[in-house]
């Protein structure tokens, strides 16, 4: 198993851990739940290197537009976007944020289980664009995530980029405790934030972010249930090869006006799927897990499954994301039931997200 | 935390204290911390039937479920409902307030010492 180079500052502040996509990763420090708090009410930092970093240059726009299901010779310098990079039958390879350093250079940030098989797909497309370079970061790169109302605030005073004009789902070069670092405005939790790519040694920075007042050291355990709160999908659970970007809600995604981009032919040909996610709430303190089955009230036979599901921290009611039958009349109130270990629990097709931060 | 001495304990990461005809039962703080911070307990009836090695309940934390066993036969005189506010009791004081249940036992089957289940979690 992997270790991030923060492994000794986890150990240091008591951290349990957990196997995440080959490394071992800090998944609680105390209280996930107090954790998860801290996040949706001031600041929690995440040590977040596992994921992948791959760097593309050259002619790298109009390669990224074939290779990847968005336009990303649309977005302006410093700007990022979420997509997709899909196989030729349009199955999800994984979910990507794609940022555009500048004119011919963009990073890509994968995950951490899917990191060979996204480098292997982008290079296996670089046949027709002999001056773009594909290089797989992710050994060099540290990634900290510190997400919260307060980290603007708090991380504010401590860069010389005024983090007041970087805008959401941006990314600006800046110095950071006397290290170059990229600053991105993204997140994965719902609340404003920012991700700190990190060259060399992350412990001096992570000391510093965690000194702060009011800052707490966060896990995978709380990372997770902020995320389905905010209705965000997790590669493995809502998205994986055998599903489209439509099965996800995210055909909005996909750029049909691009000439041609990897998956194009079958993402056109079926933008129905069989199944889709759905947006699950229930009440109680009970809640359906992955894999756990979903029925129409009183029926017998299943329409789906849960992708994931928790007690939301927050809403304090089960929440749960369900991959179901889409021809079954499924709209926004309608009742379904779980199966809970062999207790039939009711839950409510409900909007996503299930939680939206103010603004 | 160690592992008290004057309990006993289960390969199922229970603990029991047995005082007369009745045995407290709960989860050990090795247990409380591989679960996770724990959101919701589903404990027996009190005045069920507990059968040895049958699940009685349920502990569900953020990230996993898990199940209580029934560590002997016997029936349930007391079950902990203060776990029904407040589940978290479970993992800020697993050998005190957050005991489980109370089992007037009709059997007594071989229990681990606390220096057989320290070697067991490898403390």
């Amino acid at each position: 198993m992997l270790n991030t180079l923060l492994k000794a500052e986890h150990d240091k502040l008591g951290a349990s851990f957990t196997e995440f996509g080959g490394w071992e990763m800090p998944v609680r420090y105390g209280s996930d739940i107090d954790e998860h708090h801290s996040v949706r009410t001031g600041c929690g930092l995440f040590d977040i290197s596992h994921m992948a970093e791959i760097r593309v240059t050259g002619e790298a726009e109009d390669f990224l537009d074939y290779a990847l299901i968005s336009k990303l010779s649309e977005i302006d310098n410093g700007r990022a976007k979420y997509t997709m990079i899909c196989d030729d039958q349009g199955g999800i390879i994984d979910d990507l944020i794609v940022y555009r350093l500048d004119d011919d250079e963009f990073m890509i940030v994968a995950n951490a289980g899917n990191q060979h098989q996204v480098v292997e797909a982008l290079n296996s497309r670089l046949a027709n664009f002999p001056d773009t370079k594909v290089v797989d970061e992710s050994g060099m790169w540290s990634l900290i995530a510190m997400q919260g109302p307060k980290t603007k605030e708090l991380l504010g005073p401590l860069v010389d980029v005024d983090l007041t004009v970087l805008k959401y789902y941006s990314i600006a070069a800046a110095v950071l405790d006397g290290n170059d670092v990229f600053l991105a405005r993204t997140g994965y939790t719902g609340e404003d934030g920012f991700e700190i790519f990190v060259s060399g040694n992350p412990s001096s920075i992570w000391q510093l972010l965690l000194s702060q007042e009011g800052v707490s050291a966060c896990g995978l355990a709380c990372r997770d249930t902020l995320r389905l709160e905010a209705g965000m999908p997790l590669y493995g659970h809502e998205l994986n090869k055998d599903l489209t970007p439509f099965a996800a809600n995210l055909g909005k995604v996909i750029r049909f006006d691009k000439p041609a981009f990897v998956g194009k032919e079958a993402l056109d040909r079926d933008k129905r799927p069989e199944q889709r996610l759905f947006g699950l709430q229930g009440d109680g303190r009970r809640a359906a897990r992955a894999d756990y089955e979903i029925f129409l009230p009183g029926e017998t036979e299943s329409i789906g499954k849960v992708t994931s599901g928790v007690l939301s921290p927050t809403l304090q009611v089960p929440i749960a994301l369900a991959l179901l039958d889409s021809n079954t009349g499924l709209e926004i109130g309608s009742e379904v039931e779980a199966d809970v270990r062999g207790t039939r629990i009711f839950y409510k097709v409900v909007e996503l997200p299930f939680y939206k931060r103010g603004r | 935390m160690a592992n008290p001495e004057n309990l006993k304990y289960t390969k199922e990461h229970e603990w029991l204290l047995i005082e007369d005809d009745i045995a407290t039962v709960g989860i050990t703080k090795y247990a409380a911390d591989a679960l996770g911070e724990i959101v919701y307990v589903d404990l027996p009836k009190v005045g069920s039937e507990a059968a040895h090695m049958k699940i009685c309940g349920e502990i569900e934390s953020t990230k996993s479920v898990g199940e209580l066993y029934a560590p002997m036969d016997g029936e349930i005189t007391e079950v902990n409902s203060a776990l029904d506010q407040a589940p978290d009791r479970v993992n800020k004081d697993p050998f005190g307030d957050g005991w489980l249940i109370k089992i007037r036992y009709t059997s007594l089957p071989d229990f681990l010492s606390s220096t057989e289940y320290d070697a067991l979690v490898g403390e």
